[in-house]
Order: C-alpha cells, then sequence, then structure tokens
C-alpha cells in the first residue's frame, strides 16, 4: 500500500457535463477556476427543477408552492451555515456575491462606524472589491485606508501588518486566499492579534471555500464573504456572514418589501437580522442552487480534493518551471492552486489566445489585483488555477501548450 | 496549430511584434496621448510630429500583446508621411478591416501590410488590442492626452 491520494478526479470529473465538451474542436482543459467554477448536474438540476416545478416567491404566500419555496431557501441558509461553521442560520446573510457582502460591510462602517481619522487596514494584496469600497468609505468619513505590504515571494509583511495596528483601526478586512498569487494568509493570526486590540476582522473567502473547508468558528473572525460560482453553484448569489451583534448594530444595505416589520408613512419598523439585509425578492433559484452546491461539496471527500488539488499545484509548478524562461508570480510556501506565471516578452493575453485554440481555458490580465501586479512591476500575468477536477493531463496540456507556444512566438 | 490562430498570428504581425517599427519615445513631438485598456492592462504611447497638416512623425511605446504591439507598429509605417485627410481615410480603413459587421476583404497589395488586420476579426476577444493603437493616435492629433478604452 502506499499513501497516494485517493481522491478520483475522474470520477468527480463526470458530475460536471462542461467538461466533456469540445472547444474549438478540442478536449476542454478549464483552469479559469479563479474566476469561476463549474457546475455539478446536482446544482444544473436543482436550477431546472425549481423552475420547472417549484417557482413561487417567499416568505409571504399562504399556498403550498410558496411554502415549499420559503423552506428550500430557509434549508439553504442552514446548509450555508454548516458550510462554514456558523451556528447561527440568522447570522448567514443571501448576498449577490462576495462583492456585494464587502459592500454591504463597508455601506454599515460608513454610516455608523467610521469617524474622521479612523483607520481601515486592509493588505497589497486584495482584490479590487476587498479596495474600492473602502476607499469610497474613507472619502466619506474622513478615515484613512492602510495598507500592509507584501513581500517578493508575495507573502504578507507581519511585522508591518501589527506595527500598522492600533488603537485607530477600525476594521482589518483580508484576504484568506489570493485570487492572483494563490498565497494562503495566516487568517487566524491577523484575527488573534486585531481581536486582542478589539478591532473585528473581515475575512474575503472567495478564493478560499473553493478549496478549503473554512470554519468562522475556529478562525474567529467577526465577519466572512464568499461568492456562490466560485463553490460550484450559480452566479449572482453569495453570502455574508457576521456575528450576530455586527448584523444588528449595522444599519440596512437596501431597502423595500420583505426587511420591514411594520410600514407607516409616519415611519418603519425593520425586522431583525437576517431579513434586515435582505429587501426585495431575492434569487431564489440562485439559492436554492447553491443549497444544491454545498450538499454536493458536503457528499465529497474535500480533504482528498485538497490533496489532490495540492498535488496538482506541486505537478504544474514544478513542470512549468522546468520552460525556459517561464516565471511564476506568487512563490508563497503556503498556496492554494492557483499559479500566475509570465514567459519572456510574450504577452499573457497572447499566451491565453494561443492555449484557448487549443481548448486550454486561463485567465490573462490584471485578475482585478492592478495594486498587487503594479508591486511586481508587472500588468497581467497569465493565470491557471485549480480545481479538484482537474487531473494531471490538464498540465500535460498546458505545458504542452506553452511549449509550441513559445516555438511559435520563438 | 488552426487555421484561425494562424490569420491571427501571421508572419506580418509575429514580424512588427519582434521588430516593431518606429519604437521610442520621440522628442520634439508636437502631439502624443496615453492609450490604455483597464481590461487587460495594455498601455501605449503615441507620439507625432505634425507640420502643415502632413504627419511627418509617428512613433510608439508600449507595454502590450503582439496584436497591439504590431498593429501600432503597421500604423506608424501607414502614416508616416501623409496629410491629415490622407490619414483620415488610414484610419477609417484599419477600423473597417477590423470590423465584424461588414467583414471586408483584405487586400495585401492595396491595403499594405495593415491587411493583417483583418485576421484579428474572428477573435472579438483581441480586436480592442489592435484597434488602441489607432484610438490613441486620434486621441494625440484631438490633443486629448488620455485615452482608456472599455
Amino acid at each position: 500500500m502506499n499513501n497516494a491520494p485517493t481522491f478520483d478526479s475522474r470520477r468527480a470529473r463526470a458530475d460536471f457535463p462542461i467538461l466533456a465538451r469540445d472547444v474549438r474542436g478540442k478536449p476542454l482543459s478549464y483552469l479559469d477556476n479563479a474566476a469561476t467554477a463549474q457546475k455539478p448536474v446536482a446544482v444544473i438540476e436543482a436550477l431546472d427543477r425549481y423552475y420547472r416545478a417549484e417557482n413561487s416567491n417567499i416568505h409571504r404566500g399562504v399556498h403550498y408552492l410558496s411554502e415549499q419555496a420559503t423552506d428550500a431557501y430557509e434549508a439553504t441558509r442552514a446548509k450555508a451555515a454548516r458550510f462554514i461553521g456558523a451556528t447561527d442560520p440568522d447570522e448567514i446573510i443571501f448576498v449577490r456575491g462576495a462583492t456585494e457582502g464587502i459592500n454591504l460591510i463597508s455601506h454599515g462602517f460608513t454610516e455608523s462606524v467610521l469617524q474622521p481619522g479612523d483607520e481601515i487596514l486592509i493588505t497589497h494584496m486584495e482584490h479590487h472589491a476587498n479596495i474600492v469600497p473602502w476607499q469610497i468609505a474613507a472619502q466619506k468619513t474622513g478615515a484613512i485606508l492602510k495598507v500592509v505590504p507584501v513581500d517578493d515571494r508575495g507573502v504578507l509583511d507581519m511585522e508591518a501588518f501589527e506595527a500598522l495596528l492600533c488603537e485607530k483601526t477600525k476594521l482589518v478586512s483580508v484576504v484568506h486566499v489570493s485570487n492572483s498569487l494563490g498565497t494562503i494568509n495566516p487568517v487566524k493570526v491577523i484575527i488573534d492579534k486585531a481581536h486582542a486590540l478589539n478591532v473585528p476582522v473581515l475575512v474575503d473567502g472567495a478564493q478560499s471555500t473553493p478549496h478549503m473547508a473554512a470554519d468562522v468558528a475556529e478562525l474567529g473572525c467577526d465577519f466572512f464573504v464568499f461568492s456562490g460560482h466560485k463553490v460550484f453553484g450559480p452566479t449572482g448569489i453569495g453570502v455574508l456572514w457576521g456575528k450576530r451583534e455586527w448584523l444588528e448594530r449595522l444599519p440596512a444595505y437596501q431597502s423595500g418589501g420583505d426587511m420591514i416589520e411594520k410600514v407607516d408613512f409616519e415611519g418603519t419598523t425593520y425586522k431583525g437580522i437576517p431579513g434586515k439585509f435582505e429587501a426585495g425578492t431575492p434569487h431564489i433559484a440562485g439559492v436554492i442552487g447553491l443549497g444544491a452546491a454545498f450538499d454536493y461539496l458536503a457528499s465529497m471527500d474535500r480533504v482528498g480534493a485538497l490533496q489532490h488539488e495540492n498535488a496538482l499545484l506541486n505537478v504544474a509548478t514544478e513542470q512549468l518551471l522546468a520552460i525556459d524562461g517561464l516565471r511564476i508570480i506568487g512563490t508563497a510556501p503556503n498556496k492554494a492552486s492557483v499559479i500566475s506565471f509570465l514567459i519572456d516578452d510574450i504577452h499573457p493575453h497572447d499566451i491565453g489566445t494561443f492555449l484557448d485554440a487549443g481548448g486550454i481555458a486561463i485567465r490573462a490580465g490584471h485578475h482585478c489585483t492592478q495594486p498587487l501586479l503594479k508591486r511586481f512591476g508587472v500588468p497581467a500575468t497569465a493565470r491557471a488555477s485549480f480545481a479538484f477536477y482537474n487531473d494531471f493531463e490538464d498540465i500535460e496540456r498546458l505545458v504542452e501548450g506553452l511549449t509550441k507556444m513559445k516555438q511559435f512566438f520563438g | 496549430m488552426s487555421d484561425d490562430l494562424h490569420d491571427l498570428y501571421q508572419d506580418i504581425i509575429l514580424d512588427h511584434n519582434k521588430r516593431p517599427r518606429h519604437y521610442g519615445v520621440l522628442p520634439d513631438y508636437t502631439h502624443t496621448a496615453a492609450g490604455y485598456n483597464p481590461l487587460c492592462g495594455d498601455k501605449i504611447d503615441v507620439f507625432l510630429i505634425v507640420q502643415d497638416k502632413r504627419i511627418e512623425a509617428v512613433q510608439f511605446e508600449a507595454a502590450c500583446c503582439a496584436i497591439c504591439k504590431a498593429s501600432a507598429s503597421m500604423m506608424t509605417e501607414t502614416l508616416i508621411g501623409k496629410s491629415l485627410d490622407e490619414a483620415e481615410i488610414a484610419f477609417k480603413r484599419a477600423g473597417e478591416l477590423l470590423s465584424t459587421d461588414r467583414n471586408v476583404a483584405a487586400d495585401l497589395s492595396v491595403d499594405g501590410e495593415i491587411a493583417a488586420l483583418a485576421g484579428v476579426r474572428k477573435f472579438p476577444a483581441r480586436i480592442k488590442c489592435a484597434t488602441l493603437p489607432w484610438h490613441t493616435y486620434i486621441a494625440a492629433l484631438k490633443g486629448d492626452a488620455e485615452l482608456g478604452t472599455n
């Protein structure tokens, strides 16, 4: 017996219909998972079933279908809580994605927390979604945005973090896993140090949740956001989790139907959480589809899947580095299966187009992390990102495609 | 290798990418503009010397893909020595060659090397790479210092 990972990526792959199709006359190697993940048949069927047989509005019907839809919607809230290790489903707010989750919190902090001179602490490796909302919050309130630097490997400078963290800090907002570099950040350490000064912490889990089980209770963070489409669920739906005391303290983000208790022209009283933050008819189908994604992930061996992804990461890193002139941006010792790379003077866009002609889908560009790429002195990178349904054949095809490309542009 | 890919990266394009003509900052320019595509990060500076309604010199500097660089290089060769009226016609022709609406036939003997731009049409995601230098040239001419495309 050996200790080889037992995860069967081939079997997992069969659950994703799109992976069986051809692209440009070639089998598809989908290596753009950090942008969005593919959907298992269980999610596709849940969406189809909802619209064919279950469609109804929630929280207001006296009829059968509405009760069923409400139950399925609320059941997903409980599944979402389990997915991230939260105990109270009321602390789960459905939003459009991680971006809207962060906007909801920045809106709340703008309205009722931040004062002139307060500080918001983020890092140099944040996605634009975790930069721009805080810039706007700072502009509106007179607060100051501070940025923790990263080193040449793409690792956070923790000494600088500790130096920047102070009594004035009103929130630390940090990405769990970098979408551009793959770096897994020591969020637990960050949270503990911030909490020692009573500073709350928001963790952007958009890139960690597809790879590893996140546990907000264990992490101890105050807010956690992630996107449904990156965890094999539908687009347009995501989750914000927050500690009850915070969610109760922050004001409503949008207003309208379904978030009120009582409306008079003289005044309105709002529902408690989570309803306070879910104005209007929500993305019911998306929530139900996301529930199917949670079920799918709960039924699989996620530890085995992560081991498989790490094996893919190691093999791909080794084989890519063997290509003459290839340089990897992001060499942190602790990484998720995301590889940003450059090849000589071949622009990432040309790399992307060339690989695409061979059915290999990667991302080329700045990955919505312009300040980070500027830090590394490059305007763009090519990025291959792996999910558990990728296999070693995808890596072979990637390496073969890049080798051919080098000859072509040579 | 697919035929489409060969159409996109023709020898003319590869050659201009490897050996871009009229590359670098132009001293004593009369017009300049910076073009930027926020989608992919392509950046280009275009410099012109315009005298008596004639384009005496065009140079560019860029951090961009092969399509953008080749298009810019071919643009310099096309524009240099042309009157502004002739340059306007050349600009419109480049736009036609890159437009998917009409799919006009390109002719190397009539259009010169910019005929190679027609190969970009099959790659809609890349058309903006090829148009960026030309729009930056127009921005320079009009005196717009910065141009962002989406």
